[in-house]
């Protein structure tokens, strides 16, 4: 346990100061602009991961969580011009306030129903902003960066590195919730919830943990968008392609294990920038969905349950 | 957190408890007391209420009318995971293990969360193996839960239970299926269990079982209690017979 511990923050400090590095030498600023929206799947990926994977409770309203973090941003610039941290932190607190609000509401509901209720979160809260003038309204608004600041040359490089930051977050989270008490514990009620009840997991208390935690990172992932496209309206901060892009990447990437939704979101992250470069970005969903069919069907496990079957037979080759 | 509890105090008191489902009353003015260490059978025709009456005791179901009490505490309408933690545990007619997991980590998680065991993950894993060693399922430690055969899986559901530290240990049918060598075999293990002081109410159709095992046997009967006493005096009940043996 513990060298995997100084493995792993070395490693992130190594990822963190390789983008650092990669963001003073390279000068094209498209690179960051397109690898920024991948940074951001990992987090959606990995934060939806903690509640979809960990508990097997799926949660459709990733876009919710998301646009209010979208909007926290834009509030708090409208109102006090606050700053990207600012931004970010207060974000993630609504996020989390949002998890408890959504776990005390249907968190004792089960399967489908629970999910079905987080898509209506996604479309009560983007009714409610589409209708506040104060933030744009339906219309949306306009944003202007402030001045960026050192060593950042340019405020795109600046958002991916926090961004990349929030990558970090993410995964320490998820990692410590896998290797802990309460990763067992989830584990054991997403098996069998009355079981882990009778055998003392207080499943609802750990349920709420979960939605909390990743409530707030959502929301966190969603807060530098307002200032990346300077621009921010209902419709495309509440898409409800953010949440079934994120379902498809924890999926497809495998939820037994952080790396799953990591290599997911990197996989169909990319691919999607790469389509909508190519092709266009309505191709983006026909390609998820094959994609999607294609993992369910030949490794419902995903990319995760692929790596261990191949570990483990060559394990026994040898 | 009402009263201090008594040297005297039974370990579970359930009062005047009422369970219905709809227009069907499950469990209908229920009282009754059970002694620390005691083993007491519960015997019944399928439908009277006796699985209702321990998912009372559990947890695992709210009884509409009525209190229970555990070590002098109501608990009546606390979580079942909170009952866990005051050391009630059950086993489930049909094994519920945590498929995911290995043979011990089914353990672990009563270890972890029902006994709290602050031990080490070292001491901790050897507090599994003996258990499961006790339970003759020590060769199956590693294997996944989702590939136990049925008579293991009834083992490991008792095993999970006893890892929890319990003060009462309900089993619910733990012996249906099994042959009557390994029927003797759960059998001794409860006993030896019974004589460390954890009270075990035993839910059984094997007379037998029943017969040997209990101090008290009580039967229920369309949510009522018809019967209660001395395992003899109950089986020699007319109405008994009449309810549960058919006549």
């Amino acid at each position: 346990m513990r060298r995997n511990d100084i493995a792993f923050w070395t490693g992130a400090a190594v990822f963190l100061l390789a983008i650092l590095l990669a963001t003073v030498l390279i000068r094209n600023e498209y690179p960051f602009f397109a690898g920024y929206v991948i940074l951001q799947f990992i987090v959606l990926a990995v934060a939806w991961s903690i509640l979809g994977g960990a508990a097997g409770y799926v949660n459709f309203g990733t876009n919710a969580f998301f646009g209010a973090g979208v909007y926290t941003a834009v509030f708090l610039v409208q109102a006090f011009g606050a700053p990207l941290l600012v931004q970010i932190a207060v974000a993630a607190a609504v996020g989390s306030l949002l998890g408890f609000a959504v776990g005390l509401l249907t968190l004792r509901m089960q399967g489908i129903f629970f999910s079905i209720a987080t898509i209506a979160l996604a479309i009560i809260i983007e009714t409610t902003v589409m209708n506040w003038r104060y933030v744009g309204g339906a219309a949306g608004i306009q944003l202007q960066r402030p001045p960026v600041t050192a060593p950042f040359d340019s405020y795109v490089k600046m958002l991916f590195f926090v961004q990349a930051v929030l990558v970090v977050i993410s995964v320490a989270v998820t990692r410590y919730i896998q290797h802990s008490w309460i990763g067992r514990g989830l584990q054991a009620l997403k098996d069998d919830e009355l079981a882990a009840e009778c055998t003392g997991v207080p499943t609802l208390r750990l349920k709420m943990l979960a939605c909390v935690l990743s409530g707030a990172l959502l929301s966190a992932a969603g807060a530098p968008a307002a200032m990346y496209l300077q621009y921010a309206d209902p419709s495309s901060a509440f898409n409800l392609n953010y949440s079934v892009s994120v379902l498809a990447m924890a999926l497809i990437g495998g939820t037994a294990h952080w790396l799953g939704p990591v290599l997911g979101a990197i996989l169909l992250g990319s691919t999607q920038q790469v389509l909508a470069v190519t092709i266009s970005s309505e191709v983006n969903v026909l390609v998820l969905g094959i994609m999607l069919v294609l993992f369910v069907v030949g490794a419902p496990k995903g990319l995760i349950g692929l790596l261990r079957s191949f570990s483990l037979r060559a394990g026994a080759r040898k | 957190m009402t009263s201090a509890p008594t040297q005297d105090a039974p370990l579970l008191a359930i009062d005047a408890m009422t369970r219905s489902f709809g227009g069907f009353v499950a469990l209908d003015n229920v009282s009754i007391e059970i002694r620390k260490g005691e083993r007491f059978g519960l015997i019944g025709p399928n439908g009277s209420g006796k699985t209702t009456l321990i998912n009372c005791i559990s947890g695992a179901l709210l009884p509409q009318k009525g209190t229970v009490r555990f070590c002098g505490e109501d608990i009546t309408q606390m979580p079942a995971s909170r009952r866990a933690h005051r050391g009630i545990a059950r086993s489930f007619q049909i094994p519920r293990p945590f498929r995911s997991m290995t043979v011990v980590e089914n353990l672990m998680v009563a270890l972890d969360f029902a006994a709290k065991h602050t031990g080490s993950p070292a001491q901790r894993q050897d507090v599994a193996m003996s258990i499961l060693a006790r339970m003759g399922l020590a060769s199956k430690a590693h294997v996944s839960a989702a590939a136990l055969s049925q008579v293991e899986l009834r083992k490991m559901e008792l095993a999970r239970a006893v890892a929890a530290s319990p003060k009462l240990l309900v089993s619910d049918e733990a012996m249906a299926g099994l042959s009557s060598a390994e029927v003797d075999e759960v059998l001794d293990l409860l006993l030896s269990l019974a004589g460390e002081d954890i009270a075990i109410i035993m839910i059984e159709h094997i007379m037998q079982a029943v017969m040997r095992f209990s101090e008290r046997v009580m039967c229920l009967d369309a949510g009522r209690i018809i019967a209660i006493g001395a395992p003899a005096e109950v089986m020699a009940n007319a109405r008994v017979q009449e309810a549960y043996l058919g006549t």
